[in-house]
């Protein structure tokens, strides 16, 4: 939780985190390294919600804007314009962050329930104008980027993301970037100011902080992180529709995030491979594994209420971060 | 008294809460260096008078000046920036943190602001720490300090910001004898750096303490002087000290 904690110990479970999704990518099946490819994307939308909800404090029922600004701002000019990939990946970025930085900026004005209110009814603007502008979106049918379309090329180099394998390990890298930033955020002294912000604003304020700012540097900063997972999700997986903008993918980061722990590092990665697996295992049983999914949730939060890695924390891992 | 700028001082200071006047055209000089108490009855409007010097609540009306220079349209982050620190008169730690975090969260904001380059992270907040007695507890979860230790941890937090003007709350409340001739002995010390504004109800404090005491009552300056005018001020008698 502070600077004191044990640094090598901290980045040694970091690393060898990242190591072992490393290995999986040439050990796991190819159904499951499929999967896996799409967890690592979305967890990187789980380690920018966290940032906000875990680390700040705010809960925003709105996230699935970001994830889908980023979903636009790359798939559409791939789409429209014939982009190539990396510029699109920026483009996917900056609009989350340019988006993030707006709302942010009028949303911060309330807390609480309030907050909540406004992130939801911007995001269902945002869903809404998804579906206004049919004509480029296609709305809920949505787009299918072309595969030609999805090359990385560098110089000589060309690199379909298409491919199984490069797929995975360009998600591995989102994630590992994701991941790094956020232990690095969370042990400097922005971070701490975040936490201490959550546990009690108005002594923050009366240390001298810029409470507004901070707050908007998170908004910005998990905005990002959001659009980022966005943009990956349309050039990895070829698909831009309505639907990631709409509530359900506003609600998913926060069951992953409350799943795997909130206000820890690796919680949203292990939150969003739970829920994945879960649904994949049940729903090949029976058709009403939605029952199922919520029986085992319920489970969860009465024996882990802080998440998996949460509890683990409070109990036997204090270190954690 | 009147040749020397004074540190802090008010000018047709107000603030109603609905037909309340809370505050009521305070005008309050305080010269640098000095251990100023502010003593009055529940309701007096002390806790809103230094919570409009400090920016927690905006003014009706009146201006606040604060080394020469008009503070009255900064945040309260800005005051404390500008030198002000407020230390709550509810114990306001943060309780999941150790007391090193807390008070490493003042340091922090100072070092950010790149007054102080000289000392690290560590060694301000150790110094805050041994000043205020808690060295040995540094590593201690704040929520579960005793509750004299909290309300010193409270102090420590504000003199770690290093201000030129602290506020300080009713302090003592809550804390033993012995804590507090221990804590009239750190106000002394403290003193020596820094001017300091005190509101407190213990007339033993105020006595052992303040240079000068300014009585409100009913949102108004009632009488101002040295602990001794103000122990013979008949009005203060009859308001406060029940004669």
């Amino acid at each position: 939780m502070t600077g004191r904690a044990p640094s090598g110990r901290v980045f040694a479970l970091h690393a060898a985190v990242i190591l072992g999704l490393l290995i999986l990518n040439f050990v796991l099946p190819e159904y499951h390294r499929g999967v896996f490819s799409r967890v690592l994307v979305l967890a990187a939308f789980a380690m920018g919600y966290n940032i906000l909800f875990g680390y700040t404090g705010l809960l925003s029922l709105g996230h699935a804007m970001f994830f889908a600004a980023g979903l636009y701002g790359a798939g559409l000019p791939v789409y429209h314009l014939d982009w190539s990939v990396a510029p699109a990946f920026i483009a996917g970025i900056v609009s989350g962050a340019v988006l993030a930085l707006a709302i942010g900026f009028l949303a911060l004005r309330t807390t609480g329930v309030a907050f909540m209110i406004v992130t939801l009814m911007f995001a269902q603007v945002f869903y809404l104008i998804t579906l206004f502008f049919t004509t480029y979106t296609r709305g809920e049918e949505g787009l299918v980027i072309r595969q030609d379309l999805r090359h990385l090329r560098m110089g000589d180099l060309d690199l379909a993301l298409t491919d199984p394998s490069l797929r995975y390990l360009i998600a591995l890298v989102l994630f590992s970037a994701v991941l790094i930033v956020t232990l690095f955020i969370v042990r400097s002294p922005f971070g701490r100011s975040l936490v201490a912000i959550r546990e009690n604003e108005e002594r923050m304020r009366m240390l001298g902080y810029n409470v507004f700012t901070n707050k908007l540097a998170a908004v910005v900063l998990s905005g990002a992180f959001c659009a980022a997972s966005g943009a990956a999700y349309a050039l990895l997986f070829g698909y831009v529709g309505s639907g990631f903008a709409s509530i359900q993918y506003s609600i998913l980061p926060l069951l992953w995030v409350l799943l795997g722990g909130a206000a820890t590092t690796l919680g949203p990665l292990i939150g969003t491979l739970f829920m994945f697996y879960i649904v994949d295992f049940t729903s090949g049983f029976m058709p009403a594994y939605l029952l199922v999914v919520g029986a085992a949730l319920i489970l969860l939060i009465l024996f882990f209420p802080k998440g998996i890695l949460g509890s683990i924390r409070e109990r036997w891992a204090p270190w954690l971060p | 008294m009147a040749a020397v700028t004074p540190l802090l001082s008010t000018r047709g200071l107000r603030r109603s809460f609905g037909g309340l006047k809370a505050v009521d055209h305070v005008d309050f000089d305080l010269p640098a260096g000095e251990i100023r108490a502010i003593i009055g009855p529940n309701g007096a409007g002390k806790t809103t008078f230094v919570s409009l010097i400090c920016g927690r609540v905006l003014p009706s009306s009146g201006t606040v000046t604060f080394d020469g220079k008009d503070i009255s349209g900064l945040q309260a982050h800005q005051r404390v920036r500008a030198g002000i620190a407020y230390t709550f008169q509810i114990t306001s730690v943060f309780a999941n943190l150790t007391a090193f975090d807390n008070v490493a969260l003042s340091v922090q904001r100072r070092l950010l602001d790149g007054k102080d380059k000289s000392g690290a992270l560590h060694d301000g907040v150790m110094d805050a720490l041994q000043k205020v007695g808690l060295t040995g507890h540094a590593n201690a979860v704040a929520g579960k300090l005793a509750y004299g230790h909290q309300r010193l941890l409270e102090v420590a937090m504000g003199l770690a910001l290093k201000p030129r003007l602290l506020i300080l709350d009713e302090p003592t409340q809550g804390l033993s004898d012995g804590e507090i001739a221990n804590f009239i002995a750190l106000v002394r010390d403290l003193s020596k750096e820094t001017t300091i504004l005190l509101i407190e109800h213990n007339m033993h404090v105020v006595m052992e303490l303040a240079g000068r005491i300014t009585v409100m009552e009913q949102g108004r300056i009632l009488a101002e002087g040295t602990p001794e005018a103000i122990r013979a001020d008949a009005d203060v008698q009859r308001a406060y000290l029940g004669a």
